[in-house]
């Protein structure tokens, strides 16, 4: 299958068979690509884990409950609570380490619906054209019009803001742009001869879109995923910094922003360690992002 | 009829239909509420009575097609209905959306005008050394910076030049509070920051994208035969490659003018300012929804009429576009 999906429209060099036979090459191989991967890539996996690490053992580490108030309000940087409290003595280290779980889970869970949205839709119109093909197209780009946070400022007024609104609507918004991509890439892949092949041997719908197309279009949907993840993540943030997204009081890097700004004003820098702590993550997904495209195509403009 | 003009036509027919349909979708998500939306506004320990009336002084009572219509009506005279929360406190004054919205949208289009100034030519230069010098110290500067500045938030830049540019030193007014008495230079002072914040977001993504655009250009074999039979680069530039860079170059800044939409309304809550991306945030918490419709109808117009702008500018350019496959 790799001979074809060279001529896919992103070009990929190498598409690796997403079954089991050749393990061991392909962990080696990664390995390898490792190994080589530029001095940011590095930075931006180690990071990654990290906040991975910290948002998985999150009760472990953090030294106070996420909600419990343990000081008075806005107390300074001390032994006792290592970057201060909150505007209601809430410890901030410790709302910085279970924002890490909430924040990171929920723009996960919508990025991924936003994919198994999207490109199941996308699938199914190239695979089957047509009027699907022609009404979904249409829709999106009606739905693309408006920018995406107007829109959802819309949809949260009127189904009000909570946390499952919230991934909903994200979700539904996002999966545009994924349906997008998708269609544009499986529509390259479609008209091969092998989809007519097992279109031909008389191959069921679900099928042709799992086993003859979703494959050989794994690369550019997963550097895309990295993308919109951080997409994502930024819309939410923006959203809780409103006061529109994750409510109180669950810890959340974008609402913790908003909730303790009164403090830049007297000169302390605590309300942009949740605000750095969201752009160090986005930074780091981009540079894996930058790093996987760069592999696997020829998407950047170097000559 | 020139084929200009009837692809102009056909392009803003396009552009009203696209914005009926926004406002079809608008409209009708409020149909699609689950339960009395009356007495969500309300909160639920509002009486029958206040829902009824509530419901009647909106006009929620009538049917749907009925209200779309003279909504739309409304609408395209500028008029979009009375405020709910106007309604909520029985006996005080009615203010309709148009009264709350004028003002403010205003002081956004002004914020929005200055922001494109600042960084509309700034962007181009850089885009162009960077395009020019490409690989060099400098482009790898400007590739580093887009990359930052596309995955920090909008809120981070505001904060960080507030505590910098404003607290710790006192250059810029940290708030952006103005009002009808505020006078222009005063104004201008004021919205210095937030200007500044939109200028870095938006400048960086612009420069790229520019630069994308000239690299591209500057590999085609129109400039290299220009090239090769030794014109100085100067005039390959300015007579060869930006005649045929104006359609992508135009594209560029359309789209970053209208993610300008998005990035205000952060903007605008982070540094206090009167405009209507704060106004429509505080109606969506208040769930006003009029004023939410009004605001995103003017919000998709003015995105809609920027991509418009570009899709003109590229076909004007580039007569080939006339032609489509």
């Amino acid at each position: 299958m790799t001979a074809e999906a060279d001529n896919a429209a992103a070009g990929p060099a190498e598409v690796e068979p997403i079954t089991g036979r050749r393990r061991r090459s392909r962990l080696s191989r990664a390995a390898m690509a490792l190994r080589k991967a530029p001095l940011s890539a590095k930075f931006g996996l180690i990071v990654i884990l990290a906040y991975v690490f910290v948002a998985v053992f999150a009760n472990w580490l953090a030294p106070y409950g996420e909600s419990e108030i343990v000081g008075a309000q806005y107390e300074v940087w001390s032994d006792k609570f290592f970057f201060g409290t909150d505007q209601i003595g809430r410890d901030m280290l410790s709302r910085l380490i279970y924002g890490a779980r909430n924040t990171i889970g929920i723009a996960f869970l919508t990025t991924a619906l936003a994919f198994v949205l999207g490109s199941m839709l996308g699938l199914l119109a190239s695979v089957v054209g047509g009027w699907l093909d022609q009404g979904l197209a249409r829709l999106v780009d009606v739905l693309m019009a408006i920018p995406g946070l107007i829109f959802a400022l819309v949809l949260l007024s009127i189904f009000g803001t909570s946390v499952v609104n919230l991934i909903l609507i994200i979700a539904v918004l996002d999966s545009t742009r994924v349906f997008r991509l998708c269609r544009a890439v499986a529509m390259n892949v479609v008209v091969m001869d092998f989809v007519e092949a097992a279109r031909l041997q008389g191959e069921k719908l679900p099928w042709i879109m799992a086993r003859e197309v979703l494959p050989n279009i794994m690369p550019p949907m997963v550097a895309e995923f990295g993308l919109r993840f951080c997409f994502v993540f930024l819309t939410i943030a923006a959203l809780s910094f409103l006061g529109l997204g994750i409510q109180p009081p669950t810890a959340d890097w974008g609402s913790m922003v908003r909730e303790n700004a009164t403090l830049i004003n007297y000169g302390d820098i605590t309300p942009l360690l949740p605000a750095g702590a969201i752009a160090l993550l986005t930074v780091s997904v981009n540079f894996v992002v930058d790093w996987f495209l760069h592999m696997s195509s020829g998407l950047r403009d170097e000559h | 009829m020139h084929p200009l003009l009837r692809t102009v036509l056909q392009r803003l027919a396009l552009g009203l239909l696209t914005l009926w349909v926004v406002s079809l979708i608008v409209f009708a998500m409020v149909e699609m509420l689950p339960g009395n939306f009356a007495q969500a506004v309300l909160g639920q320990s509002a009486t029958p009575e206040a829902v009824e009336n509530f419901n009647k002084r909106a006009g929620l009572d009538r049917p749907v097609l009925e209200r779309y219509a003279e909504w739309m009506a409304g609408a395209v005279q500028g008029d979009f209905g009375v405020t709910f929360s106007s309604l909520t406190n029985t006996g005080g004054t009615v203010r309709t959306v148009a009264s709350v919205i004028g003002p403010r949208l205003a002081n956004t289009l002004f914020l929005g005008c200055t922001v494109a100034v600042v960084a509309v030519p700034l962007a181009l230069i850089l885009g162009l050394l960077a395009a020019l010098y490409r690989n060099s110290v400098f482009d790898r500067l400007v590739n580093l910076t887009t990359l930052t500045s596309i995955s920090v938030p909008e809120f981070l830049v505001g904060y960080i030049l507030m505590l910098f540019l404003a607290v710790r030193n006192p250059w810029f007014y940290s708030l952006a509070t103005v009002d009808s008495e505020t006078s222009f230079w005063q104004h201008i002072a004021r919205i210095g920051l937030p200007v500044l914040t939109l200028v870095l977001v938006i400048v960086a993504h612009m420069m790229r994208m520019t630069r994308a655009a000239i690299i591209n250009l500057l590999a085609s074999p129109f400039v290299e035969m220009a090239r090769l039979k030794g014109m100085p680069p100067s005039r390959v530039i300015w007579h060869h490659a930006l005649p045929n860079a104006w359609a992508p170059i135009a594209n560029v800044i359309a789209l970053n003018l209208a993610y300008l939409v998005v990035g205000v309304v952060v903007v605008e809550v982070v540094f206090a300012y009167p405009g209507i991306g704060h106004l429509m945030v505080t109606a969506v918490q208040t769930r006003d929804i009029p004023v939410v419709q009004a605001c995103a109808i003017i919000f998709a117009l003015v995105y809609i009429l920027l991509n418009l702008l570009a899709d003109i500018v590229s076909i004007a350019t580039n007569p080939r576009l006339l032609h489509p496959r």
